[in-house]
């Protein structure tokens, strides 16, 4: 692999030959793979602590030594921005866990994040060479939420080096994983950086919809600090195309602009009863759980409970929903989900969690009305049992409806899961914008540039929802981009 | 952080704050609102921008204490700052030259008709105001209006002050008596829901500037969804205005009820 190459830790260098032969392959692969302790279900549904605890340096460096360290490592072709994952492994196992964490940061900026979110079972560990063998997959995802950690905790950070100031100067819109990935290469590059965000806290969808038991803020503010302590400057409360419109962001002497603004219009079913109260979406939900401390001592926003509660959806957002639902204390929490449990494109631990913590899955079912109380608060849900058809265009075998399987559920909250549309404000108000159907902004494939030379863009504005680490990988290839045309 | 630098009580629950707001006070236009936190736990509020200043960088709220969070913020003295005030959100008023246009508010909802008054006159409009309160006592911004009206009827539901009656008795009149293009109508949404029922009748287009309850005002959440001629809309990103005519009010009414 040629990226190998340009890595700290090459396939080729001494110490990784000498470590290969310090074990045979039968000798790794029976050792079985590290299991991650966890907080028991009883306690974890009480609280918002994280429900992994993290493996220990003991149980890293065993997990890492069951790594073969293949001539041709098919988990990096699975990751979407190419880690030089053996590389960081291998450290692992001689115990040199800074400079695992090292090889990390050369590809990703959010290492503590996606070693925490990343569906490695789609991903990386989908590839690994152990699935040839009928076992299970090398742990890199807690493999690599180790490292990061384990950098964070002992006070040896890895510090980027900051090149000299070169006297430009560029914004960002939106402080999601695109925006701070993007924000962090620029200020190493020598440009003056400046992040606009719209809501009152930094990190988008990392604070504001995925919870503290599975994201700490602790570690997304360490990564927000980390920034700041380079010069990465933040404005909150700053809506771009409203308080600043892209002509002032032009005339304030920016050279470049990176558009990161996310996914974040809701979708609705637009089914009778929607408009219900105690009907909403789940980033109606986790924005007054997470963001806005609802339920939490002193927060003073208001969020509906429930004790019947039903969550509309099979994705992240979905597990994220239903589990908070538990902690803020629903006696029956439930996903409905109109196709089966091999389709949720949730990732498995969510779903396993969310099984053990009590969660009632309802696949293979369809809401198709709510009815509320005089008052108008949701109090029933119809739902159409579904059977799985003919495979759709996604690939998946669509749900069709049984005919007359309706079922009458006493609910008395429900949480609408089923997606997102990237956010309007920047393609509606930024005249000469190459805008799709899907309201996404149309930017070249390699540099992420726009059909407007200074504006690049990149995460889920452009994919539409996708995930923490493409939203990275986007920014770090938009900030190469852009200092190349800029610079170059 | 955004410094109050003035406040004046209307009356024992409303007060009108003028904030320090350079960037909203240049960007923002009629019909536009902000949504403001007060304290780091504070909840997000949304309020109308009651007028601006570009050149001294400051905008005016205009605060009705309802519940905890808005009686914290009428509390603030000048000299306090507020945590966060983001804006301006919403689309604009659909400003034009229309012919007449009657413009009526009840309670606070007269603070967003402000600006909209002023922007209509400017834009050549003959433009009748009709300030509508429960007592003499609650009439706010009449000196403030009156500049920008041709007329200015106040309608009072004892008669305490200007004609004994409801707003929509003192819209209905100006209807009966001459050809009106437009109502614009904020307030409460009971008052707009009978401003709507009563122009409809006479088949007067008629404005509505709706108030839901909102989270993030980015369009993020849905908490302020009503619907609109049958369908699903967000006031804070495709209103706050719309059709009064299309409106499913008594939804709308029974969503603010939400946490009640
Ligand atoms: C509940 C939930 C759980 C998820 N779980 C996972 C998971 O486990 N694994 C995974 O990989 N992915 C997950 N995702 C998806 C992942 O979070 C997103 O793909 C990713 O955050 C996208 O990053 P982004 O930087 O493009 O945008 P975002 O994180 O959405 O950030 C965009 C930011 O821009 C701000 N903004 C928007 N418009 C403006 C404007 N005009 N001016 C200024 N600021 C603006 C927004 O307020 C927001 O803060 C999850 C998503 C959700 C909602
Ligand atoms: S307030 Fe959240 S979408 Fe309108």
């Amino acid at each position: 692999m040629k990226k190998n190459d340009m890595t700290s830790a090459p396939r080729d260098s001494q110490w990784r030959e000498e470590l290969r032969k310090s074990k045979t392959a039968k000798e790794r692969a029976s050792i079985p793979r590290v299991k991650m302790p966890e907080l028991d279900p009883a306690y974890r549904v009480t609280c918002n602590e994280e429900v992994n605890q993290g493996i220990s340096a003991e149980q890293a460096v065993l997990e890492a030594s069951r790594c073969m360290d293949c001539p041709d490592p098919q988990c990096v072709t699975g990751c979407p921005v190419g880690i030089n994952i053996p590389g960081f492994i291998k450290n692992i196992e001689r115990g040199d866990f800074h400079s695992a964490a090292v090889v990390l940061k050369e590809t990703s900026a959010l290492p503590a994040v996606c070693g925490r979110v990343c569906p490695q079972e789609k991903q990386c560990e989908s590839r690994c060479v152990y699935h040839k063998m009928k076992k299970q997959p090398v742990a890199i995802g807690y493999l690599e939420r180790f490292a990061a950690d384990r950098e964070r905790s002992s006070g040896e950070k890895v510090t980027p080096s900051v090149a000299p100031a070169n006297g430009k100067k560029v914004a960002v819109v939106g402080s999601g994983p695109a925006g701070l990935s993007f924000a962090g290469d620029m200020i190493k590059r020598g440009y003056e950086v400046t992040v606009y965000e719209a809501l009152h806290e930094i990190g988008g969808v990392l604070k504001y919809g995925i919870p503290e038991f599975r994201l700490p803020n602790s570690v997304v503010d360490d990564e927000i600090e980390t920034l700041s302590g380079l010069g990465v400057k933040f404005e909150k409360d700053c809506v771009i195309g409203k308080t600043l419109s892209y002509d002032d962001i032009i005339a304030m002497g920016y050279d470049g602009l990176f558009v990161a603004s996310g996914a974040g219009l809701p979708r609705f079913m637009n089914i009778p009863g929607e408009n219900l109260i105690g009907v909403m979406s789940s980033n109606e939900y986790l924005t007054r759980v997470n963001l806005m401390g609802a339920g939490r001592s002193g927060g003073e926003t208001p969020v509906l409970t429930g004790r019947r509660v039903a969550v509309i959806g099979g994705g992240n957002t979905a597990m994220d929903s239903v589990r908070t639902a538990r902690r803020m204390g629903a006696e029956v929490a439930m996903i409905v989900y109109r196709r089966g449990e091999a389709e949720m494109p949730a990732r498995a631990e969510e779903v396993k969690h969310a099984k053990e913590e009590g969660v009632v899955f309802m696949n293979l079912c369809n809401p198709v009305e709510y009815r509320g109380d005089e008052k108008g608060r949701v109090n029933m849900m119809l739902v159409q049992r579904m059977e799985l058809g003919e495979p759709d265009e996604s690939g998946r075998r669509s749900p069709v409806p049984i005919p007359g399987a309706v079922d009458e559920i006493p609910v008395d909250l429900v949480i609408v899961s089923v997606g997102v549309s990237p956010n309007p404000l920047i393609p509606n108000s930024v005249g000469g914008l190459e805008v799709s159907k899907r309201g996404t902004i149309v930017v070249d494939d390699v540099t992420m540039r726009s059909s407007l030379a200074p504006l690049y863009a990149g995460g889920d504005i452009v994919r539409g929802g996708a995930t923490v680490i493409l939203a990275m990988g986007d920014g770090r290839r938009a900030a190469a981009a852009m200092d190349e045309a800029l610079c170059g | 952080m955004n410094k109050i630098l003035e406040k004046e009580h209307f009356s024992e629950k409303v007060v009108k704050l003028v904030v320090d707001a350079p960037m909203i006070a240049k960007s923002r236009k009629a019909g536009h609102f902000v949504i403001v936190r007060c304290g780091e736990h504070g909840e997000r509020i949304p309020l109308t921008i009651a007028d601006a200043d570009p050149v001294a960088g400051t905008i005016t709220l205009v605060v009705q204490a309802v519940g905890d969070s808005t009686t914290k913020i009428c509390a603030l003295e000048p000299g306090d700052y507020l945590t966060d005030v983001v804006g301006p959100l919403g689309k604009a008023t659909h400003i034009d030259n229309y012919g007449t246009v009657v413009c009526c508010g009840g309670g606070v909802g007269v603070a967003p008709l402000l600006p909209i008054v002023k922007a209509m006159k400017a834009a050549g409009n003959k433009v009748v105001t009709v300030l509508a309160a429960r007592t003499k006592e609650l009439v706010i911004l009449e000196e403030q209006v009156a500049p920008h009206s041709d007329e200015v009827i106040i309608m009072t539901d004892d008669g305490s002050y200007g004609t004994k009656g409801l707003v929509t008795d003192g819209v209905e009149a100006v209807i009966n008596r001459e050809k009106v293009d437009l109502v614009v109508t904020i307030g409460p949404a009971v008052m707009m829901k009978f401003v709507s029922l009563m122009t409809k009748k006479y088949d007067v287009p008629t404005m509505c500037s709706l108030n839901t309850i909102m989270v993030d005002g980015t369009g993020m959440c849905g908490a302020c969804r009503v619907t609109v001629g049958g369908k699903t809309r967000f006031v804070c990103i495709d209103g706050p205005e719309f059709d009064a005519h299309q409106v499913d009010f008594d939804e709308m009414m029974m969503r603010l009820r939400s946490y009640n």
